[in-house]
């Protein structure tokens, strides 16, 4: 049998990548939407990528969270254990992940939301009102894009030109939802770059 | 093309491609990607789909287009597959071309909405009643569910036997890049000469598992077993991961063997000589290849998403089973790949 797992031809990567993202919030919120906008811009970039849903066994109103690992080598399992870094839109989220961070990783706080701080001391938390800033950018629903932004700005593995190109690609056509899009990752470009994330050990 | 996608859709896609015209299914997460992936496709591209009343009624109805000659498929999730079990021992025994799909999740019972592997002696062992087999095939990657939903099919018209992709929730579920050529041809039409699509003009046929004529059963068991040994001869396939020197080795199928896949490289990057062995045919089984591979001193160490069903498979191949090892996690568990590193150094 002409097996091909993993053979998909990815570009020379000069260092080595190894991603692992939770993005969970309530449905509706954006969280599967994000994770795939994570995993596209991987796959575009020529990393492997996997993007891995949870829903619960409710949907409507109840909490959902997508698993992206990007890497610059075959993946394994595509369950995201220890992540490190998360994007979290909702308190129970942050019940659900916080401890399993692992130190040093990227936590993504909406504020407009989530009801407490986290109480990790050795990670990396960038506290934002995703919602409200949403509202400002001109839509509620940016605020998972808004998040990705700050992630990019913090982590700095994409160009920039890639993550438009892939706002535009993911809009399909829809040039309003590409222009609300593309207005919500700057603004997240902005946050991340003035948010100082430096940890308080 | 390429493009981002789950393991049902590529599925789908990959029988599509194959020259698939006819589905008929029953909803069941999580492999509702995939009737829903029908649902829009077939119409598309001139095929018939069918949300069936019952899982019995779609296996049935694939049993029929199957006779009339189309190229025929269904899907469903592990206590819907239980429900077909009938169905498909007939669809073997009438000898007819057929996929099936089983998206594995936890069990037994309605279990839950979690990956599992529990249905290995089901799908190789014959689920059904009857002295029959079916061609497993055990993708690992939405790549592989692809290619090897095509590959089914043409397996299914080569030897008239129904195929089986066995598969779990979380390769079908999973998004990974999808790539193929979209001039891709699909499967060569193969003649057949038995098909029931109207006797005008021509003797009539019939296709039948009722057989009560003094023998007829037992002649017709016995080409059976023919069909089948030929099968066990020509069509095996697996994957070796550095099994070159390797003391140490994995046997895993599906998604514990691409994570079995990742344990390798931590193992190897800690000075330890490990190896994967990842069947890709359960049926055929690779026992003379892992034979081959125990003829040296290593120890394996089986890892499934079940109480330990292949590792019966690798016991016979292995031929010693103080050499043979398991570690399995059930009801939707997933070994992880620490779990699976620790238990390869206690070998």
């Amino acid at each position: 049998m002409d097996h091909r797992l993993w053979t998909i031809d990815h570009g020379p990567w000069s260092k080595s990548i190894n991603e692992s993202i939770v993005c969970a919030g309530f449905g509706g919120q954006g969280v599967m939407v994000l994770g795939k906008f994570f995993a596209i811009a991987g796959m575009e970039a020529g990393l492997y990528v996997t993007w891995l849903p949870a829903y619960g066994a409710e949907v409507r109103g109840g909490t959902a969270h997508s698993f992206i690992r990007l890497s610059s080598s075959p993946i394994g399992d595509p369950m995201v254990t220890e992540p490190k870094a998360a994007v979290i839109m909702n308190t129970p989220s942050l019940e659900k992940f916080e401890k399993k961070m692992i130190p040093g990783g990227l936590l993504i706080l909406n504020t407009s939301i989530v009801e407490r701080k986290s109480s990790r001391k050795d990670i990396d938390i960038v506290e934002c009102q995703l919602t409200d800033e949403a509202m400002t950018v001109g839509n509620v629903k940016a605020a998972n894009i808004i998040a990705a932004g700050i992630y990019l700005a913090k982590k700095n593995i994409f160009s920039k030109d890639l993550v438009l190109g892939v706002i535009k690609k993911m809009a399909g056509g829809r040039d309003e939802l590409a222009r609300l899009n593309s207005r919500a990752v700057e603004r997240g470009y902005e946050i991340g770059a003035e948010v100082n994330v430096g940890r308080k050990t | 093309m390429k493009y981002l996608t789950t393991g049902n859709e590529a599925c789908g896609e990959g029988a599509i491609r194959a020259g698939c015209r006819f589905y008929a299914g029953y909803p069941i997460t999580p492999q509702n990607e995939l009737t829903a992936y029908m649902s829009k496709r077939m119409p598309e591209v001139g095929g018939v789909f069918i949300q069936s009343e019952s899982e019995l009624s779609a296996v049935n109805m694939v049993f029929g287009a199957a006779v009339a000659g189309a190229r025929s498929m269904t899907s469903s999730s592990s206590p819907g597959i239980s429900l077909k079990q009938e169905g498909i021992s007939y669809i073997a025994a009438a000898e007819l071309p057929a996929v099936i799909v089983n998206v594995m999740r936890g069990g037994p019972g309605l279990g839950n909405i979690a990956p599992g592997q529990a249905d290995y002696f089901q799908a190789v062992k014959g689920g059904g009643h009857g002295d029959y087999r079916l061609i497993v095939l055990a993708p690992a990657s939405v790549q592989e569910m692809f290619e090897f939903t095509f590959k089914a099919f043409s397996l299914a018209e080569k030897y008239r036997t129904p195929v089986m992709i066995l598969t779990d929730g979380m390769i079908g579920q999973m998004m990974e890049p999808l790539e193929f050529d979209d001039a891709i041809k699909p499967v060569p039409a193969v003649p057949k000469p038995w098909v029931l699509d109207g006797a005008k003009g021509r003797p009539s046929r019939s296709i039948k598992s009722l057989l009560l004529k003094d023998g007829e059963l037992e002649a017709h068991n016995i080409h059976l077993q023919k069909k089948f040994s030929s099968i066990e001869k020509k069509e095996v396939e697996l994957e070796l991961y550095k099994v070159k020197g390797a003391d140490r080795i994995i046997v895993a199928y599906g998604l514990m063997g691409r994570i079995g896949r990742e344990c390798v490289d931590t193992l190897r990057s800690k000075g330890i000589k490990a190896g994967l062995v990842r069947p890709l045919t359960l049926w055929p089984f690779p026992y003379k290849e892992i034979r081959k591979i125990a003829s040296g001193k290593a120890k394996f160490l089986v890892v499934e998403m079940s109480a330990g069903q292949m590792v019966e498979d690798v016991r016979l191949a292995v031929q010693d089973d103080k050499r043979v090892r398991f570690y399995g996690r059930m009801g939707g568990g997933v070994p992880e790949e620490k779990e699976i590193v620790a238990r390869v150094k206690q070998l």
